[in-house]
């Protein structure tokens, strides 16, 4: 195996991925509720009801935080890898698996490892899998 | 209180994500191409937010009430079943192929990527699609 050690980020990926747990910490402890943001945003999907206002809030902050961010540092490196057709085809996987597997990177991967779920290991085991064998695919095998 | 915590838990989420490289796409990409040169980054974001998460979650099992009032809900599926393996598969693909998982493109869409755009409406469509087909279970 061959190491990127250029774009290695130990620090500043351990510190965010620290971030993100303490996210996770404070929406379970202090909302009662599990970071899982497929199952956040697929919940807004069925209107109404008592879960809205603090799915609805969380996304605000969600999607808030690079206008934060920007108040402080200059934007973080963002370079997509897809075209338009890739992104869609990308995008409906994502909702209609997320939705089908119950969780995502957040719910299953960080939350439910956290929980020590065997159920979410399975999940992220699966997800994980898929993304390394789709990228193989993709880079070396299609695009090789 | 719920969506006041909430809102604050979005915010630290979302800058966790920004600094963590989880929102650039290539990052991401180069983390999950075994293949070619390397990049470990994301495994530490994962190690990082479990170590502060653990302990957390550790500490909710033991209890019903959060700090806003509300109860405490924790998920009580498990069971490892075809629908879980097989849409988690096809999330990985879809994560794979924009390396956009629904977080870091939330947190993108934020930062006016039109790629990111793309991939949410795309999302949202699946997830629509998701919510008609098991309407009558719902």
């Amino acid at each position: 195996m061959n190491i990127a050690w250029d774009a290695f980020t130990p620090w500043a990926s351990l510190a965010g991925g620290a971030l993100i747990g303490l996210s996770a910490a404070l929406l379970i402890l202090g909302s009662g509720r599990v970071a899982g943001i497929s199952g956040i945003v697929g919940g807004l999907l069925k209107p109404g009801g008592p879960e809205l206002p603090w799915r609805l809030a969380f996304l605000v902050g969600l999607i808030g935080a690079p206008l934060v961010w920007g108040l402080f540092a200059a934007p973080p490196e963002a370079q997509p890898v897809a075209g338009t057709g890739t992104l869609v085809l990308a995008g409906l996987l994502v909702g209609v698996g997320t939705r089908y597997g119950a969780g995502c990177t957040s719910g299953h991967g960080v939350c439910g490892l956290s929980r020590l779920s065997p159920r979410s290991l399975a999940a992220t085991l699966s997800f994980m899998a898929a993304g390394f064998v789709t990228v193989y695919v993709v880079r070396h095998l299609i695009g090789g | 209180m719920q969506a006041l915590i909430a809102l604050v838990a979005g915010l630290v989420f979302g800058v966790g994500l920004l600094l963590s490289g989880m929102a650039n796409p290539a990052k991401v990409a180069g983390f999950l191409d075994l293949a070619g040169p390397w990049d470990p980054s994301l495994a530490l974001v994962m190690g990082g937010a479990i170590a502060v998460a653990l302990p957390a979650f550790t500490l909710a099992k033991k209890r019903s009430r959060a700090w806003a009032g509300c109860a405490l809900t924790l998920p009580t599926a498990n069971r490892i079943d075809a629908p879980l393996v097989l849409g988690s598969l096809a999330f990985g693909a879809g994560w794979g192929l924009a390396g956009y998982c629904p977080g870091p493109a939330l947190v993108s869409l934020g930062m006016g990527s039109a790629p990111a755009g793309i991939f949410v409406l795309a999302m949202l469509a699946g997830m629509a699609v998701h919510a008609w087909l098991t309407r009558s279970r719902a």
